[in-house]
């Protein structure tokens, strides 16, 4: 049945209101992007992201991502457990620190972790004795990519985490099943999509993280180049087209992430609802 | 079973849980110890790295730095995008929770699909919308030059970027409190003859001041910090469309390490000010939800 009688006033001004300002701001940039893609020739697009730099920037970026948000799942679930299930002095700060990524703009954790991390730096300059070279690396690149992705996993899992009855342990427990069986049977299974949704809305802002990268990752093409930077260079020299072409890989990319996320959000929200 | 026997099953039943939930001693303080060290290393050490580089050469050229004319007109610039983005915002962010919590119509999800767009897209890609929007080969730029309205490569290109980075911040922090608050309060006092601000300001905003609050916050947060999307439509013309994070570029791409870990520590202030503001408004609003 459609309720056509509104009870509550303000339906034309807040719809309005709503409507202008997305107008504005979100839905005729986008728009303009689908035009001037529209007027570019698909060979060239093609021709652009097959670039072999551009090539080799889609595998630096995917691979760094990847890992950078697998460490961050791992990591993830442990201080979400830690945060959960353990009482202990100094917790409170371990908790609001998590979001210190978000707070922090990524320039400033940019050149602190690159200088952390050099050569010269205080973390660096161990393993700089040992040959191993972070900063201006892949590895470096991982880093801030971790840096930034640590909130994602540790605040889906965790309110999942705080739903989840020890009694099911418990029972776990007591017919005789040891702990890792219990982890890995019992709270694993109910864990799961919150970690991969975790994963993946960390995987989406790492793959177009750029300004706490480009400080760290030395920016040398085929090695440490990653995409947005690229996209970055060819707006530089009024490359549009080319910069455009690049975009429209990532955005499918990102769309694509999205797409999975809510796909397993949905279940997420079946299980933080207490059924199945 | 005796009384005595029963108090120590279940005794013993209750310190079980604990046993069986939380694992053994030896893997709560490896767990506990691993989470503190790798927190330690990936987010204080680069906040005391910082501190220490800002205050490396001592207190007068920290100083020197600090108010330098150039940082001063960024961090002017910087908190003119700030304000900008969450006025913008929280005015969008209740008209549009307002307009998708208390009406039915068609096309919501779409809506809200469009509104949290923007976090999703890479600020690289934010910036690279505006500047085909706005720039040389957009259809509108030679109305735009003719009434000298400069968007790319100026403040206003600056401001729109930092709106658009933090677009949904405030109406994604409402929208799930009057979602769950229904709409029986305000369909009371319409039907009563109450005006529309009244309802608002009597009925939903009580309901809602805390989310908003910390809604503004958060959105304060990015707006301040934004890098990737300014950095595309600024042009780094110094003094006037340099924010405090592009300051930082600069200084540190001139090799000024020492003056670009001085601004980056007025950051820092900010960022750590805003975690303590969020913790708080988080348990205050926590507190009064469960009352």
């Amino acid at each position: 049945m459609k309720n056509n009688k509104r009870i509550i006033p303000g339906f034309g001004i807040s719809m309005g209101v709503t409507l202008a300002l997305l107008s504005i701001m979100v839905v005729i940039p986008l728009a303009s992007l689908v035009v001037f893609t529209a007027k570019m020739d698909f060979s060239d697009i093609i021709k652009v992201i097959t670039r072999p730099r551009v090539v080799a920037s889609f595998e630096v970026t995917l691979l760094t991502a990847f890992i950078a948000s697998v460490i961050n799942a791992v990591m993830g679930v442990i201080l979400a457990w830690v945060l959960v299930r353990y009482n202990f002095p100094g917790k409170r700060i371990l908790d609001g620190m998590i979001e210190l990524p978000f707070a922090l703009p990524t320039a400033v954790a940019g050149i602190s972790l690159t200088s952390l991390y050099a050569d010269s730096g205080w973390i660096g300059g161990i393993f700089a004795q040992m040959g191993i070279k972070i900063a201006y690396t892949r590895i470096g690149i991982t880093i801030a990519l971790i840096f930034i992705g640590i909130p994602f996993v540790v605040r889906t899992v965790q309110p999942v985490l705080e739903k989840l009855d020890p009694l099911y342990e418990e029972a776990a427990g007591i017919l005789g099943a040891s702990r890792t069986r219990t982890f890995r049977k019992v709270i694993l299974p109910e864990l799961r999509p919150a970690i991969f949704t975790g994963f993946g809305l960390a995987f989406g802002r790492c793959l177009g993280e750029y300004g706490s990268v480009v400080f760290i990752a030395g920016n040398q093409p085929y090695e440490t180049e990653i995409t947005p930077l690229i996209i970055m260079s060819e707006l530089q020299e009024y490359d549009y087209s080319s910069a455009t072409a690049i975009a429209l890989v990532m955005l499918a990319a990102a769309f694509l992430i999205l797409f999975l996320v809510n796909l397993i959000q949905i279940r997420n929200s079946k299980i933080l609802k207490g059924g199945h | 079973m005796s009384a005595e026997n029963k108090q120590v099953i279940s005794r013993e039943g209750s310190t079980d849980i604990h046993a069986q939930t939380a694992g053994s001693k030896a893997v709560k303080y490896i767990l506990i110890t691993l989470s503190v060290v790798f927190l330690f290393v990936m987010l204080v050490m680069p906040l005391i790295t910082v501190i220490y580089e800002a205050f490396r050469k001592g207190l007068v050229p920290y100083l020197e730095a600090v108010s330098d004319p150039d940082t001063i007109s960024a961090l002017l610039l910087t908190l003119e995008a700030t304000v900008i983005a969450v006025v913008i915002n929280t005015v969008f962010g209740l008209f549009a929770a307002w307009a998708i919590s208390k009406f039915r119509f068609h096309g919501k999800k779409l809506l809200v699909t469009l509104i949290d767009l923007p976090v999703t897209v890479s600020p690289i890609i934010a910036g690279l919308i505006f500047v085909l929007t706005f720039g040389r080969q957009s259809a509108i730029y030679p109305f735009l030059e003719s009434i000298d309205f400069m968007v790319v490569y100026a403040v206003p290109g600056i401001i729109l970027a930092t709106v658009f980075v933090t677009f949904p911040f405030i109406s994604r922090e409402i929208l799930p409190v009057l979602e769950a608050q229904g709409t029986d309060e305000e369909e009371a006092a319409a039907l009563m003859g109450t005006k529309g601000f009244t309802i608002f300001r009597r009925i939903t905003l009580p309901h809602i001041k805390w989310a908003l609050l910390y809604g503004i916050v958060l959105c304060a947060a990015r707006a301040m910090g934004e890098f990737g999307a300014v950095s595309v439509l600024s042009g780094h013309l110094r003094g006037k469309t340099v924010t405090l994070p592009l300051q930082v570029e600069i200084l540190f791409g001139d090799n000024k390490f020492m003056p670009a870990f001085a601004v980056s520590s007025i950051l820092v202030v900010l960022a750590i000010v805003i975690l303590i503001v969020r913790s708080i408004v988080e348990y205050i609003g926590k507190r009064r939800g469960e009352k």
